[in-house]
């Protein structure tokens, strides 16, 4: 997704994970996972690069539908598809 | 010709199944050899991301790293005089261990420590809690035990924790995907 798509997501559920370093950001993702049903969209906030990559291949391995991700000031927003 | 190949089929099929029964799990076992704060926190990180990532882990602590399991404030009963020199030689739990590089006496260790507080970079002593929070499993050698003469009533409280010989380590080892030796 492009994104301005990505920026006109509405989130089901908001995971702020800045004040985790790796893994935290991840540890974090999978706590709130359960959180949401299949279809819901959850974004995660992370202040730590490395989550950008590895968002992608932990939604891959546990057939999430990764969306993109939005850099902003200083944080990353990320998203999938449960 | 038909009973021919029914019988083809059948040891494809048993052939199959071995195969199946011997692929390695989604599963990682790590062995924790070292006590040095860093590489024991490189563990602790890949065992607890593991986990989130839905794979199953096993860490195996054997020698320099079984003194990370004890307790800060507990102790064992009934100990002789070497083990109770080496009690006092070897750390006691995680939050004495140093660095295997730059410790400089002490200094570099509670240097990156604070350095860690301040990037949000969990402690040790977080990572081991979330480790058994996330279902980590530890087995600890029990040669390392009796040769540094730990006690169980020593070490810490921890939901998963056995005690094993190598023979554990290297079945759990076999059916794993990813295989750690740190």
């Amino acid at each position: 997704m492009t994104v301005e798509e990505l920026k006109g997501l509405k989130s089901d559920k908001v995971v702020d994970a800045r004040g985790t370093a790796c893994p935290g950001p991840l540890l974090a993702a999978k706590k709130a996972i359960g959180d949401i049903q299949p279809g819901q969209i959850m974004e995660i906030l992370s202040a730590d690069e490395g989550t950008k990559s590895d968002i992608p291949k932990w939604s891959k391995k546990q057939n999430y539908e990764y969306l993109g991700s939005i850099d902003e000031d200083g944080m990353f927003r990320l998203f999938l598809k449960k | 010709m038909a009973n021919e190949l029914e019988l083809q089929v059948k040891q494809l099929e048993a052939q199959l199944k071995e195969l199946q029964e011997n692929q390695p799990k989604d599963q990682l076992s790590i062995i924790v050899f070292s006590g040095d704060l860093d590489k024991v926190l490189a563990a602790f990180i890949i065992a607890t991301g593991a986990r989130a990532m839905d794979s199953e882990v096993k860490m195996f602590f054997t020698f320099w790293g079984t003194p990370i399991l004890r307790a800060k404030n507990k102790s064992g009963k009934g100990k002789d005089f070497m083990s109770n020199m080496l009690g006092w030689m070897l750390p006691k739990g995680s939050t004495q261990a140093k660095l295997s590089k730059l410790n400089m006496g002490g200094m570099g260790t509670e240097m990156l420590k604070s350095v860690m507080k301040k990037k949000n970079v969990s402690s040790l002593e977080s990572l081991i809690e979330v480790a058994g929070e996330l279902g980590v499993e530890i087995a600890i050698c029990q040669m390392s035990m009796d040769l540094m003469g730990f006690k169980k009533e020593e070490m810490i409280d921890y939901p998963n924790l056995s005690y094993v010989g190598v023979g554990t380590y290297l079945s759990d080892a076999q059916e794993s995907k990813i295989q750690l030796f740190i």
